[in-house]
């Protein structure tokens, strides 16, 4: 029998907040704790920045700085590639945007279980306490790199092999069980709680970026606790399921007969499609930054959400091309390499989609709209090594080497931040009522696009020169010559001046929260739901008395015979709001400048 | 729904703007309930390829599986079926039941976790210690993370009959019996795999 919703949306019972403790510590209201998510995200990332510029430091002016040992060199290439994809990008996308954006742009009042979504964030902060009390523990945080490979991740010698390793996994455990409990939430209300005319294919894209990157992290999520359980039980129980007999500093351990490979599978059937759960809701992101700043509809909407799914599917059978050297049937690394090239094909269709949006938009420079389209094009630089990397026979010249580390950073560091900046510039006017400041907005995109790519663009050259990556100190080798010193010392230098100016963002947001130009309800003339709330920012319960009902898809933006540029999708069909009869959007059929004729739409 | 509807169009707008309601015709509970099963479907499954994958190298030992497994299996199959007849009580709206039944259900899960407990002091005491062969590690490891499971659902079922026992109306409960006796049910052939695995090899 065919289900047949029912035409009013059943209201929610809401907790609601009456002391300062409930409305801002312990509160269940979505846009608060997708602020604490993000806050606490934010914070734990300038550590994280802060951990990559001692990187630099040692790099660019080797054995100058006293300070940093190798152990220490080791620990902040561990904690800093750890806490920026899962404890800032994950937690930023998914719990902050996610929390923020979710209820909002579907027209609900709050996520269905706000009592786990408060849950949620507690543990999340947990996680993060326990991560950083590794810096408290004798011996310091765990060196071991952040895939955490056994043996040597326990193996004394690695920095952090008794307290540090272990404070790791009970941290990233948490972090799991926080994601899970958010992870549902956010799901069950995308599917069950959106106001009536909210169709899925009327959903932005950002929702539907955020739904299948959850559904992703709900499902490999799992095996990063399986392996985290099980490398636990190897250090605290003496167990083998991953450590191989072997002698450590001149003695024979206990262990015997496990396997370190079985370690990389599940740790990469976590880790790949963990990089699609912190790009897909940067696509998402991106699609309506794109669509409402160029004021004109997103291009392929249709093709755009199959593609998110169909990059959802194929994330979960690429895992094994982070493993190419790890001496596997050539047959099965082909096989990899395989499904790793089919993956670009739906990536590059929604590059495609992005710059055809822009095609011929009423194009608007806002500091989103250039963090937006700042991201296309590092995306696509970084996509495009990715090309060389998913081949076994390039990859394994290139394997170990900054090549690598200049493909992922541009790829899944850069990409996604350019996203994250750009929402932000775009969303904090919903959240706090107030503009970011324009000039400093301005100035701190230019620095930090044109830096990171002063960063990361010369190490592709110290990839193809064979600078192996990991190394505290290389200036001792014969195969590296002089250029790739004074390279590094260039890099160091962009990386300080990158790092610097991320503090004139972090004075923005200080800053024009109290004295930012008022935002009025609507500033960048957006059509989803999230900006025509009754209140900015919007109220608990976001929507007064009653729900909003929703008349039209997303991208209702310069369409033909419409009084203004844009529609929002509360607004019913009128003379000067027209729904679209004819297949023409965003296009004058009798104007051949302007593409001429009926689109085929994709 | 499809690819091939046209969302901006005000053919299919006349359609859209009619919907409401959720996407899936059950509770938002059972939605989340359905979605966290999948998740422990995966856990479970990433646990089994483990197993496999580590058992093919040369120095795995089959344990000697304690028999108290099977009186175990008898006791959850039991619990799942005082679930059940707790449900069909509940839709009939025999409070008494009700209650007999959750009280049966979380007994025999009870009785479970007890046998289990058992079926590792036999282990040990026969010499079969975590650390000494992976086959071992993997029974402690892959009970306990089942037992674990279990233990969470307890807590929903606290809830839900501590519920029924403050006298609230079958009808307000219904639910959350409802969902124990899936998620019982789900546990239970998870338990099912599991025990085969464990006791074929």
């Amino acid at each position: 029998m065919v289900y047949v919703p029912p035409q009013e949306v059943e209201d929610v019972h809401l907790h609601d907040p009456d002391t300062f403790m409930t409305k801002y510590i312990w509160s269940q209201d979505h846009k608060v704790i997708a602020v604490q998510y993000s806050l606490t995200a934010i914070a734990v990332g300038l550590v994280a920045l802060v951990l990559s510029l001692m990187m630099r430091l040692q790099l660019g002016w080797p054995g100058v700085f006293d300070f940093i040992d190798p152990e220490s060199y080791y620990q902040f290439v561990t904690m800093h590639g750890m806490i920026m994809v899962i404890y800032l990008l994950t937690a930023l996308f998914l719990g902050g945007f996610g929390n923020y954006l979710i209820p909002l742009m579907l027209g609900a009042r709050d996520m269905v279980f706000p009592f786990l979504n408060m849950l949620s964030y507690w543990v999340y902060l947990l996680s993060v306490i326990v991560l950083m009390s590794s810096y408290f523990v004798p011996g310091g945080p765990t060196g071991a790199g952040w895939t955490l490979y056994p043996p040597q991740a326990i193996l004394q010698g690695t920095p952090g092999a008794d307290w540090g390793i272990v404070t790791m996994l009970a941290s990233l455990a948490l972090f799991i069980v926080a994601f899970t409990m958010g992870g549902l939430n956010y799901v069950t209300t995308v599917l069950q709680a959106r106001t009536r005319g909210m169709t899925l294919m009327r959903m932005p894209l950002s929702i539907w970026g955020i739904f299948v990157a959850t559904i992703l992290g709900l499902l490999a999520f799992p095996a990063l606790l399986v392996s985290a359980v099980m490398l636990l039980l190897d250090k605290l129980v003496g167990t083998s399921f991953f450590m191989p007999a072997i002698v450590s500093m001149g003695e024979q351990l206990d262990y015997s007969g496990g396997s370190p490979i079985l370690f990389q599978h599940l740790f990469w059937f976590f880790g790949h499609p963990e990089v699609y759960i912190v790009a897909l809701p940067a696509f998402g992101l991106v699609s309506d930054l794109l669509s409402t700043h160029a004021r004109k509809n997103i291009f392929g909407y249709r093709m755009m959400v199959w593609a998110i799914v169909a990059i959802g599917g194929l994330s979960f059978v690429v895992w094994a091309h982070h493993m190419y050297v790890s001496g596997m049937n050539p047959y099965f690394g082909f096989f990899f390499a395989t499904t790793t090239l089919i993956i670009a094909v739906p990536t590059a269709l929604k590059v495609y989609n992005w710059t055809l949006t822009l095609w011929r938009g009423n194009i608007r420079l806002n500091v989103p709209m250039l963090f937006a389209i700042g991201f296309i094009v590092t995306f696509t630089n970084g996509g495009l090594t990715g090309l060389f990397l998913g081949n076994v026979i390039v990859d394994i010249p290139l394997s170990d080497t900054y090549f690598v580390v200049a493909h992922f950073h541009m790829v899944m560091g850069v990409s996604p931040i350019m996203v994250v900046f750009g929402s932000i510039y775009h969303w904090y006017p919903k959240v706090t009522g107030r503009m970011l400041d324009d000039r400093l907005g301005r100035f701190h995109f230019w620095v930090t696009f044109l830096g990171t790519y002063a960063i990361y663009f010369p190490m592709h050259y110290l990839g193809f020169i064979g600078v192996p990556r990991r190394y505290y100190a290389y200036e001792d080798f014969d195969f590296i010559p002089e250029s790739a010193i004074t390279l590094n010392e260039n890099i160091s230098i962009a990386a300080l001046v990158v790092g610097a100016v991320q503090l004139v963002f972090l004075y923005n947001l200080v800053i024009s929260y109290r004295r930012g130009k008022l935002a009025g309800s609507n500033p960048w003339e957006a059509t989803t739901l999230e900006w025509q709330t009754p209140q900015t920012p919007p109220a608990h319960g976001n929507w007064g008395d009653t729900l909003p009902v929703v008349y039209r898809w997303a991208y209702d933006y310069s369409v033909p015979g419409a009084a203004k540029d844009f529609l929002p999708q509360n607004q019913p069909p009128s003379d000067d709001a027209p729904v679209q009869e004819e297949d023409n959007l965003g296009f004058d059929s009798t104007d051949p400048a302007s593409g001429g004729g009926t689109r085929e739409d994709a | 729904m499809s690819i091939l509807d046209k969302p901006w169009m005000a053919e299919r707008s006349a359609i859209d703007n009619a919907v409401s309601g959720g996407s899936l015709n059950f509770p938002k509970a059972r939605v989340a309930l359905i979605f966290l099963m999948a998740v422990i479907t995966v856990l479970f499954m990433l646990f089994s390829v483990a197993y496999k994958m580590r058992m093919e190298l040369a120095d795995w030992r089959a344990l000697a599986d304690p028999s108290v497994l099977w009186i175990n299996t008898g006791f959850l199959i039991l619990s799942s079926v005082a679930m059940q007849w707790a449900v069909s009580s509940a839709r009939k709206g025999k409070a008494e039941n009700v209650k007999l039944g959750m009280a049966l259900g979380g007994a025999f899960a009870l009785a479970f976790l007890i046998g289990q407990y058992m079926a590792w002091l036999q282990l040990r005491a026969a010499g079969f210690y975590a650390a000494g062969n992976p086959a071992n590690a993997f029974f402690y490891l892959i009970t306990a993370m089942h037992g674990l499971h279990m233990l969470g659902g307890l807590v929903a079922w606290t809830r839900s009959t501590a519920r029924l026992w403050r006298g609230n109306d079958v009808a307000d409960v219904k639910l959350g019996v409802e969902l124990c006796a899936t998620y019982w049910h789900f546990l239970l052939v998870v338990w099912l795999g599991l025990f085969a695995m464990l006791i074929s090899t």
